[in-house]
């Protein structure tokens, strides 16, 4: 804000300038992540596959959110209303899932494009 | 440097205590004050953008919940490596954003420009690889649900490149010649600042039929070692059991493959493993079925894809204005707001790409 700021180069005001470093860093940590979910997916995890592989996609989001958008420097007003999103879709997902089996049955499969025969041979 | 900035824009407003900064507003007290507020808007932008795509996500959660085989079933259909691949671009484009935004605090003009290029580079990498995702599925009749076409019931054809794909390259294509044409007149009548904006989107462009080619590398590559698994020519479809009716009703046509149902669901009831408890896999390959997977899988990766557009929009005015020297350490803000949006979309593909491609 003051004069001498703007002009002497070192100074960046309120700029924060990312290491090009830490950069390089955390885009090596997700080619990394993406590799282990690839490889993930070829254990046989079972019903884990899922957790596993949320489990390393909310790692490198955690990476990106922190240093590509620099929440990490941040102010923290911006991190409470974009983490608050997050509690929002949990209520959203949570809620409907809670009950998603107690109307099942409108889920089961229509068959809409099979013809009768196919009912048929497999019933 | 500024100077360039100060003569081209005769800024009104926020001449007074900062005359270096051409681009306060007038309402704001300084240029953090504005910086602070374009951004904590930004960021309850990218809110509305994480709730809006919950919608899909959750869509997807409860079919998956409730259809946990047909996920199994149709997710072999995606091609895995190209998803890996067009992960990898959309993480190099975050990196080359990020580091944009370092360019632009640090008035690196030069810097700014080459990563803005490299990042709209990638997004049309991605898009090119998208593309032949797409169009070999479309081929394949692995639609939207009321499109869908049962996949053990009709054999795909076809190796190849998809008609389809020319109708979408129309627009890249049409790029290609218009950028170049752009650049050509603008590094001949010597007009730099110009030629600093047309040749990256010239590069962008040719990016998608970079994207393109590599896609069909991979795909080819892809279906030559199913084919040499199975010791059939069978295009990559599906893996089990129906590589001998397949062979059969090719050589009828496709449009024959509705009087052989019979045929083929005898095939497939015997030789096909189906998941223990699940339904038959009639059930699970059917519009019904299937048919809804894709529905998800489109509206997903589609509206996805209509945001990559979108950010190609914004990167390509901010080419333009970094090509202006329109940023210092004072002013970044559209660089640094453009970037969030940017790494948003990436965050979303970095979900989308495990949910869809990767389920066994």
């Amino acid at each position: 804000m003051s004069e001498h700021k703007a002009h002497g180069g070192k100074h960046h005001g309120f700029a924060h300038p990312a290491s090009v470093k830490s950069l390089l860093l955390v885009f090596f940590s997700l080619i990394f992540l993406t590799w282990l979910t690839v490889f993930q997916s070829t254990l046989e995890l079972g019903s884990a596959e899922l957790v596993v592989s949320l489990f390393i996609a909310t790692i490198k989001a955690t990476l990106v959110i922190l240093f590509f958008m620099h929440m990490l420097h941040d102010k923290p007003l911006n991190a409470i209303v974009f983490l608050s999103s997050f509690i929002f879709v949990a209520l959203f997902l949570g809620f409907v899932l809670m009950d998603a089996h107690g109307y099942k049955d409108s889920y089961e499969f229509k068959n809409v494009d099979s013809a009768p025969k196919i009912v048929k041979t497999t019933e | 440097m500024t100077s360039h900035a100060h003569d081209s824009h005769d800024a009104g407003h926020g001449h007074g205590e900062h005359g270096h900064n051409p681009f306060l507003a007038h309402h704001f007290d300084d240029p953090e004050q504005q910086f602070d507020s374009g951004k904590l808007g930004i960021w309850l932008f990218l809110v509305t953008e994480v709730l809006f795509f919950s919608g899909m996500f959750c869509a997807y959660a409860l079919y998956r919940s409730l259809h946990p085989e047909v996920f199994t079933f149709a997710s072999q259909y995606l091609n895995e490596t190209l998803g890996a691949f067009n992960t990898g671009v959309l993480l190099f484009s975050s990196l080359s954003m990020a580091w944009g935004v370092r360019c632009a605090q640090l008035r690196q003009r030069t810097g700014l420009v080459i990563c803005l290029a490299i990042t709209l580079g990638c997004a049309a990498m991605f898009l090119g690889v998208k593309a032949i995702e797409y169009t070999h599925k479309w081929d394949l009749g692995l639609l939207p649900a009321g499109e869908y076409i049962s996949q053990f019931l009709q054999p795909a054809h076809h190796a190849g490149i998809s008609p389809w794909l020319y109708y979408l390259s129309a627009v890249p294509a049409l790029c290609v010649l218009g950028f170049a044409a752009w650049y050509v007149v603008a590094v001949t009548t010597g007009q730099k600042r110009t030629a600093e904006v047309a040749g990256p989107l010239l590069v962008t462009a040719l990016c998608y039929f970079l994207g393109v080619f590599v896609g069909i590398a991979f795909q080819n590559a892809e279906a030559a070692s199913k084919a040499a698994e199975h010791g059939v020519a069978e295009h990559g479809v599906a893996e089990h059991g129906v590589a001998e009716h397949a062979s059969v009703a090719h050589d009828e046509g496709h449009d024959h493959a509705g009087d052989e149902r019979d045929d083929v669901m005898l095939v497939s009831h015997s030789d096909v493993p189906v998941v223990p408890g699940a339904p038959e896999l009639a059930a699970v390959d059917q519009a019904g079925g299937a048919g809804v997977f894709f529905s998800i899988y489109y509206c997903m990766t589609g509206v996805h894809a209509v945001h990559i557009l979108g950010g190609m929009a914004v990167l390509a005015w901010l080419l333009v204005r970094a090509t202006k020297d329109h940023f210092n350490e004072e002013y970044f803000g559209p660089v640094d707001y453009v970037g969030l949006y940017w790494h948003l979309v990436d965050l979303i593909w970095i979900y989308l790409f495990p949910l869809l491609y990767l389920i066994k």
